[in-house]
């Protein structure tokens, strides 16, 4: 009878047994608490050096201009984040958990995308740097026709989206979703912030006549603020829908010149903005009277960089805004110093809020130690933070939207410089635009539950 | 009455534009039975021609600008209007209408070179062929200006003196409503000069007769001796012009940016293939019919009715036309059609 070959007092098997044995128990642990460890997740950078941010933008189409600098305050972050440059507003963000050295220690890279103003090319976009260049957080805008598309998307393959420029009521209403975060105001607040200053200034017997971009930023915005309007006694004379992009609205601007209307409001954005304006003031009605008063034209969601393309046209119109380069807090000053320094002339609203999302994400996933999205969530919801330009702020975890205060601004009469085209009129208080999270104009959507995309 | 008379003139201003481009894009189809996809593109160069020579009046040296405290920013002093502070700002004020003197020659040279360099060797090549490499070439002609001017508008001003508006209400006792802007109606009527000076040119020189004759008839008027290919080229650099000037007395009405030619090119498309191929009169009669149409559906009245009918218009029409009158209102028989 042969004698089996032995190891010691362990038989083959019994070390192959033990083996498995072993494995089996030290593998367990692992594996039912791999979410604990933030190990499983989509574009999990895992233990590699560096970590990768999607900068989905604008580079052509009607919001060129906006993107073009975002583009250049995403760059300007990145550079802060990785500890170079002076810092910017890392050094006033209130409380922060950033380091100066990348994020969780790894360094921060990025890759751009143009969304072209147009959701599927947007869509696309993100898809390609999710799926390809495996970021683990998208950001961009402008248009909130495309900032929901990409945040659907963002959401369904479990990746964090910043909203860049988004003033649709939507984003943050009926379409949002809890991957995505919007720090940018919403078309409500400006209502909420316009309406008194316009009631100071014109009066209350007003009828407005309403252009506005046919897609969703336009139409909440429209409804937002005929809701302020018509609660300081203005009345409606008619709402027309123009096409985006449409290039000549003389004829949309025509017919305001018999309507009986004495106030025209342009719910119009960048270049759509700049034509319209540029040609209501070509037609006269700058100096037109009408029912006595003199008529008048506002523009609710205004930017510098606008100002700048519509030149002389801009004196003297009210408008909202996020928030702009004047301001003397700390945080603006550092931010302007900054991207002045680096660039030779001073930021866009849409530039600050994209510099502003990249340091929240990045701060917030210092705050919850991993990358890992549920837990960046958990992190921002509620968070409530100062330094950043507009004072006191929070990142409301009903609807994920930055609550804080909103400059009401007038195109200024005689500038001192060529980037002095604004001038804050009123900084409205956060109180007087915050609303219910299931406020009519934002009810029927549904944050649902985070996505790590595992 | 107000609002008719300012949606008739809105209309026949966009008709001009319209009439503009499509009577070089049935021109160059009539003479050299070429589908031009690069036309849109033509007219944009055109618009172009009138930022550079304002880039040019305006180029500056730059100046610390001491307002601005954070940061080194700097301002910019036009050469031109530091050294003659009045004659300078004069000839910067009328840049565009100065544009135009620029831009023949230029857009002559354009055409030349377009024709000679590459349309012509599609000559004897399927539509599809020549549709396909014009447009080529029209996306060519749009990246350069973007690689130059970048993808946003740059906004370009009337001279002061017509930077306002006209008060036609009160010329024709109307009341103050009937105002429009005083650009605008010189676009309407150098529009006018432009097509009437292309139609004189056809119908009382030589050259034109030569050229009309060619149109009916090619082969014939080369066996009588004459060198109709040379005479079809000139016609193509002529239709450049047009397009050209066009651009250029358009930029104070829209800003210009690298995209505006393909924004032009599709409804003009439409407006030669309404007016029938091949026809001069068709195309400037339906540039102005569908400028009207389009105008007179963005009015609220018919809005309510028709949700949307203004961006709808002009190709219901053209689908009207087409079922009515299939070779255009002014459409021949023959033409295209072998």
């Amino acid at each position: 009878m042969s004698k089996k070959p032995t190891t010691g007092n362990w038989t083959r098997r019994d070390v192959l047994k033990a083996s498995a044995a072993s494995a089996a128990i030290t593998g367990a642990p692992l594996f039912f608490s791999r979410h604990a460890y933030g190990a499983d997740f989509l574009n999990n950078p895992g233990d590699g050096g560096t970590v990768t941010l999607g900068f989905n933008v604008p580079q052509s189409g009607a919001y060129a201009d906006e993107g073009a600098d975002e583009l250049r305050a995403y760059k300007l972050a990145v550079k802060h984040l990785n500890g170079e440059g002076d810092g910017g507003m890392m050094n006033t963000l209130q409380p922060s958990a950033l380091k100066g050295n990348g994020i969780l220690g790894k360094k921060v890279e990025y890759v751009t995308g143009d969304t072209q103003t147009k959701s599927d090319a947007a869509r696309a976009s993100a898809k390609r740097m999710i799926e390809k260049d495996g970021v683990v957080m998208v950001t961009g805008g402008s248009s909130s026709g495309v900032a929901i598309a990409v945040q659907g998307l963002c959401q369904d393959a479990g990746i964090i989206f910043m909203a860049g420029l988004t003033h649709s009521n939507d984003t943050t209403g009926k379409d949002k979703k809890a991957n995505g975060f919007r720090h940018f105001f919403n078309a409500y607040m400006s209502g909420a912030a316009l309406g008194p200053v316009l009631e100071k200034e014109y009066g209350t017997d007003r009828r407005a006549y309403h252009l506005t971009a046919d897609y969703t930023w336009g139409w909440t915005q429209e409804e937002s603020i005929i809701a302020s309007t018509e609660a300081i006694g203005w009345t409606t004379a008619e709402t027309v829908k123009t096409p985006v992009g449409a290039g000549d609205f003389s004829q949309y601007i025509t017919p305001v010149l018999n309507s009986g209307a004495d106030v025209l409001i342009l719910n119009h954005y960048g270049k759509d903005m700049i034509n319209s304006l540029t040609q209501a003031v070509q037609f006269g009605l700058k100096d037109k009277q009408v029912n006595g008063k003199e008529f008048q034209i506002v523009v609710p969601l205004y930017s510098r960089l606008m100002a700048q393309g519509a030149g002389d046209a801009v004196k003297g119109i009210f408008g909202s805004t996020n928030w702009h380069w004047s301001l003397s807090d700390a945080g603006s000053q550092a931010f302007v110093k900054s991207f002045g320094q680096e660039y030779g002339f001073p930021p866009s609203q849409a530039a600050h809020t994209c510099y502003v999302q990249t340091l929240l994400y990045a701060d917030a996933c210092e705050r919850a130690g991993t990358f890992e999205p549920c837990q960046v969530v958990t992190a921002l919801e509620g968070h409530t933070f100062d330094g950043m330009g507009n004072g006191p702020t929070e990142y409301r975890a009903g609807d994920h939207q930055c609550f804080k205060d909103v400059l009401v601004v007038k195109g200024k009469d005689n500038p001192s410089s060529q980037f002095d085209l604004l001038e804050v009129v009123e900084v409205t208080p956060r109180a007087q635009v915050e609303y219910p999270v299931d406020h009519p104009m934002f009810a029927g959507g549904d944050l649902g539950s985070c996505n790590n995309g595992a | 009455m107000d609002a008719l008379i300012l949606q008739i003139l809105n209309g026949l201003d966009k008709g001009g534009a319209y009439a503009l481009i499509a009577l070089g894009l049935t021109l160059v189809f009539g003479t050299l039975g070429v589908v031009n996809f690069a036309h849109g593109a033509i007219f944009m160069v055109g618009a172009f021609c009138a930022v550079t020579l304002q880039k040019v009046l305006t180029i500056s040296t730059k100046v610390r600008d001491e307002s601005v405290t954070l940061f080194e920013a700097y301002k910019e002093v036009p050469i031109l209007e530091a050294k003659f502070p009045v004659v300078g700002a004069v000839i910067v004020d009328y840049s565009v209408p100065l544009a135009i003197i620029f831009a023949i020659p230029v857009m002559l040279l354009l055409g030349l070179l377009m024709e000679r360099g590459l349309i012509r060797h599609f000559y004897k090549r399927p539509h599809a062929d020549q549709i396909l490499v014009t447009f080529g070439l029209a996306i060519i002609c749009q990246e350069i200006i973007r690689h130059y001017f970048g993808a946003n508008p740059i906004p370009q001003s009337a001279p002061e003196i017509v930077a306002g508006s006209a008060n036609i209400g009160a010329f024709l006792g109307l009341g103050d409503n009937v105002v429009y802007p005083w650009w605008r109606l010189i676009y309407l009527m150098f529009s006018f000069l432009v097509i009437s000076g292309v139609f004189a040119f056809l119908q009382f020189t030589t050259f034109g007769m030569v050229v009309r004759a060619g149109m009916q008839d090619r082969e014939m008027v080369g066996l009588l001796g004459i060198d109709i290919q040379r005479r079809f080229t000139i016609v193509f650099g002529l239709a450049a012009v047009v397009a050209g000037l066009a651009g250029v007395m358009y930029t104070p009405i829209l800003p210009p940016d690298y995209h505006m030619g393909m924004d032009f090119l599709v409804l003009s498309f439409v407006v030669v293939v309404v007016g029938g191929m091949g026809s001069l009169g068709g195309a400037v009669l339906a540039g102005f019919l569908l400028g009207i149409l389009q105008s007179f559906a963005s009015m609220n009245e018919i809005k309510s009715y028709l949700p949307g009918i203004d961006q709808i218009i002009i190709y219901l029409v053209a689908v009207v036309v087409l079922l009515v009158r299939p070779r255009g209102l002014l459409g021949r028989k023959g033409v295209m059609e072998d």
